[in-house]
């Protein structure tokens, strides 16, 4: 019996290692010298936080691999994990000028490959500045915070990062699949924050374990990046049932400690088709779970997940039910979910942000049965933290003073997920590196004025 | 197709070199299945000992091969086996030329052994090796008697005393002028020239255990480099002989070639046929079979009946840079709707040109590349370093201005001076 669960537990943990392989020296070698060395090159501009790309690309072409690693770290402090999870063909690849006559460089895989060998060399990038008897505090340590306090660091800040989780890395370490992101990418990154002098306090919950008065307090400037929290309720009958699992917390889970056997042979359906709804999928499937299908009320045009997700669902297997909306969740005597009643859904007219509308086509009920259920439609705010520490926000998105990453409490920043909405940025990885790069940079510059008028 | 190189019939052009893929009988039958037109079997003297570890290449931007270097002697199989193979060869193959290379001392009566002896055994022509530029050349053969014009002179002489079958001189890159030692070989009754041999090299240096490439247990010397990277200077070679009117004997031409491509080029510069030894080492004898079939199909493009009526088309139009019209102009002009914005021709033109080439925004702030032309020098540069075919066109300027090379300015200025005194 124990041998037959081993076994399973290895297949499943099989399931999980990285999907994509890494180029061979000889691949990316040939790959990097297909790059043409572009002059003011697109895809620097394309690039969010402004990799150098065809500097680091030529190092790998001379064999200089601790210089192209440092080249993409520079510019951004995630960058090993963005060289897995950004959506390369919107950004650098798909700026790419080879896009015009032959196929576009393979950006991503070769930013990989010099981010790999500094992670298997285990190299140390950078060192931290000078110290110039200033602290900030960060809240959250995940890209944004994380990439605040390298920055911070380098400038000779003491920065400390209170962090909720028994890791930091936020949703590279426990929200990104590990099939497309090792936790061991994360944990570098973090270790390479670590490395110029910034104190990591994990298990910190601000808000509950301290207080943001006392961060004030202890501060010269506080830097709010937090992110999104839980996926929100979808307001029907039977959610609270056993086997309805939130998405980010059923990924979390296959990042943390043992892969849970529960799922093998199981039916499951996820409701909603973002990049989250298809991370969720494809953990079930890789979990064991027989059939997986994703519930969408509107059509495939409006998936918000991104292609090379949308096709990665495909192949493993993850059904597509579009126009398809739950309309309760129906539980057997044990209180355990067992079967989804849906309605089918045609578009309507647009609304206030331009996708049409979903409308139930009468009398179209049908049911499925499921063995499990995952809520897969979006992410709520921490809006109750925003109103405990007074910080103007709309609907949870923090409101900012122009463009300057400051809060409406004075020397309180914020970045990241938890700015993201209202027309302020995207949520990925790559951006809120870059906000966070640029909040250091405002508050340097606020600190510094501030030193100027003291000292006046 | 078929060729004949000063009496040297061949079914067509494509001569393999005497280098390893002629080392043996095995090897050069295979050649000729493979569809290749003559051999010129590995170079027979003295047999010698080779060291172990030989050869080198040079990569450029991941192309492997782009120029080969090599420490490699002459034949190291004893030469009664040689000739017996030749033999084998020549019975199996009747039509296909065998010619045999050979390389000794300076010494008569040696030249005139070799000689009998192979051509006893029915090769149907000779190409004295004066040309290859280490070891041999420090025991006074190859490169060494090739580089003094007396030696190449005297010894092709000796061979030409007792030779039934055409004689070709391989004469060596490793000199200042080689219409020099063509010359002499020439004076020396040669039936032709063939050139280049290989060119003194050092492949490279291991930057991390600081030792030469190639290197015999740590220790290196210099060997000699041919394929790709030496095609502009065979060819520079082959055209200065082939426009020389003192050089009157058919050129058989070596150095880079490695398709119907390159072929074209060394033929139309003067060559009655070629011979390949680094494009076969690198892909195989299989090459031989694309060479043929392109070269017969640029043939048949261009209405021409027979491959000998190419050799020689270009001689007439290479000069002297003081024949060439300093008035004709040309100017770059880029098409923006073959460009991909790399903005290469830019940076080329701003940091190591003229400075000419603006990038500016179209009136949907589309990116657009536009040369100032009255500032244009028609370098080329640009059109060069642009990686998309079409993308930049040099194209002709009308200005109005006659045509005036330096020679007919100097001849006029000195006309003016003399009238004047
Ligand atoms: C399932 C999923 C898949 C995704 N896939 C991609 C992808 O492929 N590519 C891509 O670019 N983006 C992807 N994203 C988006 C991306 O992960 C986020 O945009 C990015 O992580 C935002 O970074 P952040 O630092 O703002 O927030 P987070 O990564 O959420 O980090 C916030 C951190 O703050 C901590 N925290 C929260 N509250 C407190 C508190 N009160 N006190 C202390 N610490 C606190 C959290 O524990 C966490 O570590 C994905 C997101 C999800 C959910
Ligand atoms: C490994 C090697 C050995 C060679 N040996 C000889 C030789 O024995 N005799 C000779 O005349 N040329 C020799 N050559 C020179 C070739 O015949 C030829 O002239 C030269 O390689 C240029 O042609 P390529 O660019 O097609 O290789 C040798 C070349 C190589 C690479
Ligand atoms: S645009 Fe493409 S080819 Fe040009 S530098 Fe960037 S990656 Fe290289
Ligand atoms: S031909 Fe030379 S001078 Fe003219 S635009 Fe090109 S690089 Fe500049
Ligand atoms: S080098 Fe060629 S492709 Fe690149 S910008 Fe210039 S014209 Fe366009």
């Amino acid at each position: 019996m124990s041998t037959g669960n081993e076994m399973l537990l290895e297949k499943l943990q099989a399931n999980f290692n990285e999907v994509e392989p890494p180029l061979s020296h000889q691949e990316a070698f040939e790959e990097a010298s297909r790059c043409l060395y572009c002059y003011d090159a697109p895809c620097i501009t394309a690039c969010p936080t402004g990799i150098e790309i065809p500097s680091f690309i030529k190092k790998i072409a001379s064999d200089n691999l601790l210089g192209s690693a440092r080249k993409i770290m520079e510019a951004n402090p995630v960058g090993a994990s963005c060289a897995r999870v950004c959506p390369t063909e919107e950004l650098c690849e798909g700026a790419c000028v080879l896009n015009g006559s032959t196929q576009p460089i393979m950006i991503g895989k070769l930013q990989r490959y010099a981010t790999d060998w500094a992670i298997h060399n285990e190299k140390v990038l950078f060192k931290s500045g000078k110290p110039n008897g200033k602290s900030v505090g960060v809240i959250g340590g995940g890209p944004a915070g994380l990439s605040a306090a390298r920055e911070l660091g380098l400038m000779g800040y003491g920065v400390t990062i209170y962090e909720a989780e028994e890791e930091a890395g936020g949703l590279d370490t426990y929200g990104i699949v590990s099939f497309r992101l090792p936790k061991r990418v994360s944990f570098w990154e973090v270790d390479q924050v670590k490395q110029v002098g910034v104190d990591i306090r994990t298990n910190t919950r601000v808000g509950r374990d301290v207080s943001l008065e006392e961060l004030k307090e202890n501060h010269d400037a506080v830097i709010l990046s937090v992110g999104m929290s839980d996926v929100p309720m979808l307001g029907i009958e039977g959610e609270e049932l056993n086997g309805v699992h939130d998405a980010i917390e059923f990924v979390k889970q296959t990042k943390s400690g043992q892969l849970s056997q529960a799922f093998a042979g199981k039916k499951g359906v996820v409701i909603g088709a973002g990049n989250t709804a298809i991370d969720g999928a494809t953990c079930a499937v890789r979990l064991g779970a027989e059939n997986m299908k994703i519930l969408y009320r509107r059509s495939e045009k409006e998936m918000t997940a991104y292609d090379f997700e949308y096709e990665f669902a495909k192949q493993d297997g993850v059904e597509f039910r579009w126009l398809t909306a739950p309309k309760r969740l129906i539980g057997d005597e044990a209180g355990n979910v067992c079967a989804i009643e849906c309605e089918k859904m045609e578009l309507g007219e647009a609304d206030a942000d331009g996708r049409r509308r979903p409308m139930p086509i009468p009398d179209s009920t049908f049911t499925l049965e499921v063995d499990f259920v995952i809520k897969a439609i979006g992410q709520t705010r921490y809006t109750d933290l925003l109103e405990q520490f007074n910080i103007h926000h709309d609907g949870g998105v923090v409101t900012l003073n122009d463009d300057r990453f400051e809060t409406s409490v004075n020397n309180v920043f914020s970045c990241g997920d938890v700015i993201f909405g209202k027309g302020q940025g995207e949520a990925m990885v790559v951006t809120a590196s870059e906000q966070g790069k640029q909040t250091a940079y405002q508050v340097h510059e606020k600190l510094s004025g501030l030193q100027a008028e003291s000292t006046a | 197709m078929y060729t004949n190189v000063a009496g040297i019939k061949s079914p067509n052009p494509f001569w393999l070199a005497s280098a390893p893929p002629t080392n043996s009988g095995y090897q050069v039958q295979r050649a000729f299945e493979a569809g290749w037109g003559g051999a010129v079997w590995k170079t027979l003297g003295e047999p010698i000992i080779n060291t172990s570890s030989r050869f080198a290449a040079v990569s450029f931007n991941g192309q492997r091969v782009a120029g080969f270097n090599n420490i490699e002697l002459i034949t190291d199989r004893p030469l009664e086996v040689n000739l017996r193979e030749i033999e084998e060869t020549k019975l199996r193959f009747p039509d296909h030329a065998i010619i045999a290379s050979l390389m000794v001392e300076p010494e008569q009566e040696k030249w005139h052994e070799i000689v009998k002896r192979v051509e006893a055994v029915g090769v149907d022509g000779l190409e004295l090796n004066f040309g290859c530029p280490h070891g041999m050349a420090e025991r006074g053969m190859g490169a060494a008697s090739g580089q003094v014009p007396e030696l190449v002179e005297k010894q092709t002489y000796w061979v030409k005393e007792v030779a039934q079958t055409p004689v070709i001189v391989k004469l060596t890159p490793n000199i200042t002028d080689i219409t020099v030692t063509a010359e002499s070989a020439v004076q020396g009754g040669a039936d032709a020239v063939s050139m280049i041999n290989t060119i003194n090299s050092l492949a490279g240096v291991d930057i991390h255990t600081w030792n030469t490439v190639p290197n015999v247990d740590g220790k290196g010397a210099h060997g000699g480099y041919c394929g790709p990277a030496v095609k502009p200077i065979a060819l520079n070679m082959v055209a200065e002989c082939a426009r020389n009117p003192s050089i009157n004997v058919p050129i058989s031409g070596i150095g880079g070639i490695g398709d119907w491509q390159n072929t074209v080029e060394f033929m139309l510069m003067g060559a009655s046929g070629v011979q390949v030894c680094t494009a076969a080492m690198h892909h195989g004898f299989s090459i031989v079979e694309d060479m043929i079939d392109g070269l017969s199909n640029y043939l048949d493009e261009k209405g021409i009946g027979s491959v000998q009526e190419i050799i020689g088309k270009t001689v007439p139009k290479y000069s002297d840079w003081g024949d060439m019209d300093l008035n004709y102009q040309t100017v770059a002009r880029i098409n923006n709707d073959v460009c991909i914005n790399c903005n290469k021709c830019h940076i080329a033109c701003e940091d190591t040109a003229h400075q000419c080439i603006d990038m500016l925004k179209g009136e949907d702030g589309e990116p657009i590349l536009q040369v100032r032309e009255e500032e244009c020098v028609g370098c080329n540069l640009c059109s060069i370093v642009c990686p998309v075919d079409g993308a930049i066109d040099m194209i002709e300027k009308d200005n109005n201005l006659p045509p005036l090379s330096w020679n007919t300015r100097q001849n006029a200025i000195n006309a003016k001076s003399l009238a004047n005194s």
